[in-house]
């Protein structure tokens, strides 16, 4: 199976032919070799597959909500290649037996790579690790742990899971919430919450826990992912930690890059998060602190829940968003046309760094010759306003329902398997027979 | 009017309109048959979340005065206890054929969702929603500053340059929210006393004076002292050591009272903790408007369900004419009423 790009401009402006053959980018330049597929990529930015380091695929479960595939699905129309799914699924991938689950159904389904995250402490309750050894020597070779949702809270504990997951190259991704000072919060803290009558979320609950666990990293010299960075202050202490040495990494979500808790005022649950959208000077910072590198990555924290959890009244809504499906549009309207980010950066902070983290190969290189031929090709002329149509997962509780956003994936293809073109999804069936072909040549060839 | 669910979203002039139509209102329960036809044939649910007898009854109390059907749907051991969701009960609410619902619920924003939701085509009228408004306490509040500031003078007037302090639990208090914009909306200023536990962060940007010191805020001579229910709960939260404590520091003890201008209202939304918040005498005395307050209210919630439901489909409820015109109409009703209601009350 060959693929022929034609026309394709990359993120340092170039313009280039793609050709892919057997998963492979196979040459680069003017091609005039005929394929068995041609794209016309006139006009469109040629990135390489985006890289989530957080999504929630809810399976096993929560079927109801999303399953790997449906996720995939979704990650496959906003253009990723390779997703991280987190652990608190239930029952909780804390076992190696539902990280091999989760991994086999993302393998089976195609779309794109599904890299399980395990979780730091049995059943995310924060007070005995798991089987971190078993699931880092899996088939599933799980380097992300995470109670993502909880914080690892405990100071001795998060100290022992630094260590401990250093044994196996692994990471931590804290999910940086000091519990007491959150309790019942509903949105962040400030005026607003105080005149809506919500319980407020500080932002020092953040920033409280990511300067202890930056100190207890250099202290155990471990490595240290920060998930979902989200107030001024947390910019602050990842750079001091930075130019210390420290080696953390830090991810930011595409809504906490666009979107302000004045959109909380309506009581619409639709903007209920967590970490909660932040104030206007917060949206500034993350933008800043991405931009000088301070941030590493952006990553989705994609989150589907069923109507019903969305309705009715604030407190009694869940948390979360979908984002999938918008992310590039999001990341492309906050800080690409803001000038902050070029698609170079965008490149690093959505597809290099975010792989280079989870410690998934492939992706070290980007759209080269002999990488695996992961990319997706973005139409960023394009404006749309975004619509539940537009959406591929379970869930339509996506926060920008009837707002422009620019640009559309048109094309994403996975490993030399088209998994997007013409802007659609490809069928499932067709993704995962050429998946499973394309496995078996690849045994072959080996 | 179609909704009233907050008094953030009143202006002057809407304020004084309902105050007004409020004092027809009341004109009507001095008289000997108390009923007006106004909301014949209409049906007013009250749909309670959270348990409020004093609430509830003064709107149930309103409603029947205005004749209307009222039903009282409490949550507690319904079917929303088992679960419902707000939108079922909205729907099921909506199929009987509900006119106006009074929402009291313990989740802030729950009467913002319900008026917007399209579940039901019924006005809203918030009765208290978790720890952001309590509309119809302030606007009863504001009504009972008035009329003892102007007595038969009052219509028409608002509330400029009255100086309110309002003590207490700030933080978790809907009553002082209302209140803080409702009172500055009408001219007063508000200052707002209790410890910094008990202060929203982010206090600084509303409209009000804060002060940690009640002592020196009462030595100012305020026209309004109105004191705010402390909830047992929140000594096991950390806000404050003891109730001894807070009542030495923030409580309107005997002394404090003493202390007061002859003509300085005391004012408290109850329940009260007597002994705690407020001494007995302060209750008890001539300057406590405690009782006015709750025969207010029904006056206060007589006009707000006549405005939602007199009829007249302007959405806008803007500005003084509609608003005056309304109120003209509260009246003709009101005197029209007499007769029938006499051979009704047969």
């Amino acid at each position: 199976m060959t693929i022929l790009v034609t026309g394709a401009t990359l993120a340092d402006g170039s313009s280039t032919d793609i050709l892919v053959r057997d998963g492979v980018i196979a040459e680069l330049g003017r091609i005039t070799q005929r394929a068995d597929r041609v794209i016309d990529a006139s006009g469109l930015i040629a990135l390489p597959g985006l890289v989530d380091l957080h999504t929630h695929l809810r399976e096993p479960g929560s079927e109801q909500s999303e399953t790997v595939l449906s996720g995939s699905r979704a990650a496959a129309i906003g253009g990723f290649t390779a997703v991280f799914a987190m652990a608190n699924t239930s029952p909780v991938a804390d076992t190696a037996g539902v990280v091999e689950q989760v991994m086999s159904l993302g393998d089976a389904a195609g779309y794109v790579t599904v890299r399980p995250i395990g979780a730091v402490t049995v059943g995310l309750e924060g007070k005995q690790l798991s089987e971190i050894g078993a699931m880092a020597h899996s088939r599933a070779k799980v380097r992300v742990f995470s109670d993502d949702g909880q914080c690892v809270s405990d100071a001795l504990l998060m100290r022992r899971a630094l260590e401990y997951v250093s044994t196996f190259g692994g990471v931590i991704a804290q999910h940086a919430q000091e519990p007491r000072l959150t309790e019942g919060a509903q949105m962040n803290e400030g005026t607003l919450s105080g005149e809506l009558g919500l319980a407020g979320w500080p932002a020092v609950a953040e920033e409280a826990i990511i300067a202890r666990d930056v100190l207890l990293a250099q202290h155990v010299g471990a490595r240290l992912h920060i998930c979902h960075l989200s107030t001024a202050g947390a910019v602050d202490v990842v750079r001091w930690a930075k130019a210390r040495g420290i080696d953390v990494t830090a991810e930011v979500t595409p809504h906490h890059l666009l979107l302000t808790e004045q959109l909380v005022s309506g009581y619409d649950s639709r903007f209920k998060v967590n970490p909660p959208l932040r104030r206007d000077e917060d949206v500034q910072a993350v933008r800043a602190g991405l931009a000088d590198g301070t941030i590493d990555i952006v990553a989705t924290d994609h989150a589907p829940h069923p109507v019903e959890a969305k309705e009715g009244e604030w407190e009694a809504a869940a948390n979360g968003m979908v984002g999938l499906e918008s992310a590039l549009s999001v990341v492309h309207a906050a800080v690409v046309d803001s000038g902050q980010l070029d698609w170079n950066d965008v490149a690093r902070v959505f597809s290099r760094t975010p792989a280079a983290i989870g410690r998934l190969a492939g992706y070290e290189h980007g759209i080269a010759v002999g990488s695996p031929a992961s990319f997706t090709l973005y139409d960023p002329a394009a404006s749309r306003v975004f619509d539940t149509t537009m959406l591929r997962g379970k869930g339509i509780n996506s926060p920008y329902l009837s707002t422009t956003l620019p640009g559309r994936v048109i094309a994403t293809v996975h490993r030399g398997v088209a998994t997007v073109l013409d802007g659609e999804l490809i069928a499932a069936e067709t993704v995962a027979a050429e998946t499973v072909a394309a496995a078996a040549a690849g045994a072959h060839r080996g | 009017m179609r909704h009233l669910l907050s008094t953030r979203d009143l202006t002057r002039d809407e304020a004084v309109a309902i105050m007004d139509v409020a004092e027809d209102m009341a004109d009507v329960a001095d008289r000997e048959v108390r009923k007006l036809p106004a909301l014949r044939n209409k049906t007013v649910v009250n749909l309670f979340f959270e348990d409020s007898t004093r609430t509830r009854i003064s709107f149930e109390a309103a409603a029947k005065r205005l004749s209307a059907d009222v039903i009282n749907f409490s949550a507690k051991g319904s079917s929303v206890s088992k679960g419902e969701s707000l939108k079922d009960t909205a729907q099921t609410l909506a199929a009987i054929g509900a006119d106006a619902v009074v929402i009291r619920h313990g989740s802030s924003g729950a009467p913002r969702v319900l008026a917007g939701s399209g579940w039901i085509d019924a006005a809203v009228i918030n009765a208290g929603d978790g720890t952001h408004e309590h509309p119809t306490q302030a606007l009863l509040d504001a009504f009972t500053i008035r009329r003892r500031l102007h007595g038969s003078a009052a219509r028409g007037r608002d509330l400029d340059g009255v100086r309110v302090v309002i003590v207490g639990d700030i933080l978790h208090s809907r009553v002082a929210r209302s209140n803080v914009w409702l009172l500055t909306t009408l001219g007063a200023t508000v200052e707002l006393v209790a410890p910094a536990t008990l202060l929203p962060i982010g206090i600084e940007n509303w409209p009000v004076t804060v002060s940690y010191d009640l002592d020196t805020t009462l030595a100012g001579g305020p026209d309004v002292v109105m004191m705010l229910r402390i909830q047992s709960e929140r000594m096991h939260a950390a806000f404050f050591p003891t109730a001894r404590e807070y009542s030495r520091e923030w409580g309107l003890t005997d002394e404090r009272f003493s202390g007061l201008r002859a003509d300085s209202m005391v004012m408290h939304p109850g329940p009260m903790n007597r002994g705690l918040e407020i001494s007995a005498r302060a209750a008890d005395s001539a300057q406590s408007t405690v009782l006015d307050q709750v025969a207010n209210g029904v006056s206060i919630r007589m006009a707000v369900l006549y405005l939602a439901l007199s009829g007249e489909q302007d959405n806008t409820a803007t500005g003084t004419a509609p608003a005056h015109a309304h109120a003209e109409s509260a009246r003709t009703a009101a005197a029209q009423s007499e007769p029938s209601a006499h051979t009704e009350g047969r």
